[in-house]
């Protein structure tokens, strides 16, 4: 602690395990580095903002996660958030989609369009973005173990309606490294996993140079009980893992790494969250020149959406979520993230309603129209606490990243299970300091609402019928679709695999046949096989 | 608490059923556990009712123990019931902890889900109901 302010205060340290002060000087901002690090916004290292102008000359993309039953309810939902002034979609895929299961899978049963929406062919695409202007609205998919034939078929369907590829926005998640620490949508082992990964990145830079194949998450890692630097250097540790994997293939980095974007998390600590997306910036920067010698300012753009995320959420009180959805939106856009996203004040108990979608984006909205948080640029920087604290998580960041790889780097870590087992070991921690009120939670260890009734939440409907409807829907596209055009194509999937030659084309083809996810995904397992959970925490 | 008891600790089965990844909860409950004396079986993620059954004879538990964040706990239920049965299990502890709305928790208890731990519940509470309802 600083001698300025007498010993008396208690010591306080963040999440990251950096010691907080009480006050901070210019003094602290030069034992922490200087200003070497600062620079502009647009400029190397963009600590500042990857942009010039940044939300002057458009405000961040509003992007709140949607999508649940089958395609012709989510269709519905986008049109509404679309309605309400959404900038961007977010699509959730339900959980057999996710894992490359068709919706009659026996293995499907009871969790058709739960948590998503179920998409079984190109079909499925058509319905759920029909009328819907996809140069307009950008479109962003949460799909991993399944991404390249998602990928395969948003780009068909884009094409089949006369987009031209080559001008086609969009991202889908398709970070499957994080799938293994946390959320746990894998379909294939590791190895095999990546080298998907590779594929649709090589694809998408030939035929698709503005679509963005990656979106590397942080977000899940923290959830799973990663710190705030941690999150941020795990998910810099598997950008590389990726950016090797199509570097090998002889591609220029200056290929692909505009491309890349990326996807944290907020909540906890305003100032931390802030320091983590300023020090983030820089150290991307910094990896991209110095590591892997990109030359093209777009290849150090550390581009992201930043999500106040459901980990900070409550299930106590839950209309307190909205306040702290205000924060982390708050927190977002004092970070000069590109997109946003909030969960939704009832996301602790259920699928959002329209009512609370509509919450958690006018919470973004007010932002924009309201506090002037669209008028300058940056507008922390500059202070001692803020500057200095970003030079220390750019330390910490480092430092876990240095670690990571004399350990063997992360791809060897995430096979053992071994970042899985430090992150479960620290979400049992914090659970213990919330419980023993350690760590101060609002109305669940202090502030607590005993003698009342919770307010309740309005649950959303899941509609049992979906599944049949799905079901009947899937049996409809394999009466009418060209039998022989299917088989030739998935026979072509397995042998593009088998050869170890990029599968994507041969994914493209099989989607435009209306070959399904399951049928796709089982070619590619006769080749790859499936992932072996190590079970460790 | 008779001899055999005393020496033999609680065994409880965790499992993740069905298709649902989220797994942070129930590794904390896991550690939970453990460190409240008591030996955990993970099986990990994806798990179908036959394996949770299976698992469950095989290991002699005390406890079965499910962690459900993605709404399928009803349907998923419904087919694990019959077959714990059948293995001849119906009079160990049956748990179920995670997203689990209120108006589930009566259909819960009628499936033989006697301990209901929704989120918010605290770790020690539940491993208090296990000392206090395992066999």
């Amino acid at each position: 602690m600083n001698d300025r302010v007498q010993s008396t205060v208690k010591r306080v340290t963040n999440e990251s395990g950096l010691e907080v002060q009480p006050l901070y000087t210019a003094d602290d901002v030069a034992a922490s580095g200087g200003d070497a690090m600062i620079g502009l916004p647009g400029e190397y290292p963009f600590t500042r903002g990857i942009h010039r102008e940044m939300y002057r000359k458009q405000p961040w993309t509003m992007r709140q996660y949607a999508g649940f039953g089958n395609p012709q309810d989510t269709n519905q939902r986008f049109k509404y958030l679309i309605a309400n002034g959404q900038t961007g979609l977010n699509v959730a895929f339900d959980l057999p989609t996710q894992i490359g299961l068709d919706s009659d899978d026996p293995l499907a049963q009871g969790e058709i369009g739960r948590v998503g929406m179920s998409v079984d062919t190109l079909r499925d695409f058509e319905i759920a973005f029909d009328g819907i202007d996809l140069d307009k609205i950008t479109v962003s998919m949460t799909i991993n173990g399944a991404a390249a034939i998602a990928i395969a078929m948003y780009l068909a369907m884009a094409e089949k309606r006369g987009y031209d590829v080559k001008q086609l926005r969009g991202t889908a998640q398709n970070d499957i490294l994080k799938e293994f620490i946390g959320r746990g949508t894998w379909i294939f082992p590791v190895e095999p996993s990546i080298k998907l990964v590779g594929d649709t990145i090589e694809y998408c830079a030939e035929h698709a140079p503005k679509y963005s194949p990656v979106s590397v998450c942080g977000y899940h890692i923290r959830e799973s009980g990663a710190t705030p630097a941690e999150e941020m250097a795990y998910a810099f540790c598997i950008a590389r893992a990726y950016a090797d994997e199509v570097i090998a293939r002889g591609l220029h980095v200056d290929e692909f790494a505009g491309r890349l974007s990326y996807n944290f998390n907020i909540f906890g600590n305003l100032f931390e969250q802030v320091c983590k997306f300023r020090a983030g910036r820089s150290l991307w920067a910094k990896i991209m020149k110095e590591e892997y010698k990109a030359e093209k300012p777009g290849s150090m753009w550390l581009r992201m959406i930043a999500a106040g995320g459901g980990g900070g959420l409550t299930f106590e009180q839950p209309e307190l979520n909205i306040v702290r959805g205000a924060y982390y939106a708050l927190i977002s856009a004092l970070s000069g993230t590109q997109t946003m996203a909030l969960c939704s004040y009832d996301e602790a108990y259920t699928i959002p309603t329209e009512y609370s979608a509509r919450i958690s984006l006018r919470t973004m909205q007010i932002l924009i129209e309201e506090m002037g948080l669209t008028e300058t640029v940056d507008p922390l920087g500059g202070s001692y606490y803020v500057e200095t604290m970003t030079n220390q998580m750019r330390q910490k960041m480092e430092e876990i990243i240095a670690e990571t790889d004399a350990q063997g780097g992360i791809v060897k870590l995430v096979s053992e299970g071994a970042i899985q087992a430090k992150v479960s070991a620290q979400a049992y921690r914090m659970q213990r300091d919330i419980e023993s009120g350690k760590f101060p939670k609002v109305g669940v260890n202090c502030y607590r609402n005993d003698q009342e009734d919770e307010h309740p939440v309005e649950f959303h409907a899941y509609n049992e019928d979906d599944a049949r409807v799905q079901v009947e829907s899937l049996n409809r596209v394999r009466a009418e679709r060209d039998a022989a055009r299917v088989t030739r194509a998935l026979a072509a999937v397995g042998d593009a695999a088998r050869a170890g030659t990029n599968v994507m084309p041969a994914i493209v083809e099989a989607v435009k046949a209306y070959a399904s996810v399951g049928e796709i995904t089982q070619e590619l397992v006769k080749v790859f096989g499936r992932y072996q959970e190590p079970i460790r925490f | 608490m008779n001899d055999t008891t005393q020496q033999r600790r609680i065994r409880v089965l965790l499992a993740k059923p069905g298709l649902d990844g989220h797994d942070q909860g129930a590794k904390v409950v896991a550690r939970a556990m453990m460190d409240a004396g008591f030996e955990v079986i993970y099986t990990g993620l994806r798990q179908t009712p036959e394996q949770v059954s299976r698992i469950a004879l095989d290991e002699d538990v005390d406890v079965i123990a499910l962690s459900s964040m993605a709404g399928s706990h009803l349907p998923f239920c419904r087919k694990l019931k019959p077959l714990l049965e059948a293995n001849g299990l119906d009079d160990k502890l049956w748990m179920i902890g995670g997203n689990l709305p209120a108006q589930d928790h009566d259909a819960l208890r009628e499936l033989g889900f006697k301990g209901i731990f929704p989120t918010g519940s605290k770790l020690d509470a539940i491993a208090d109901y296990i000392r206090e309802n395992a066999a």
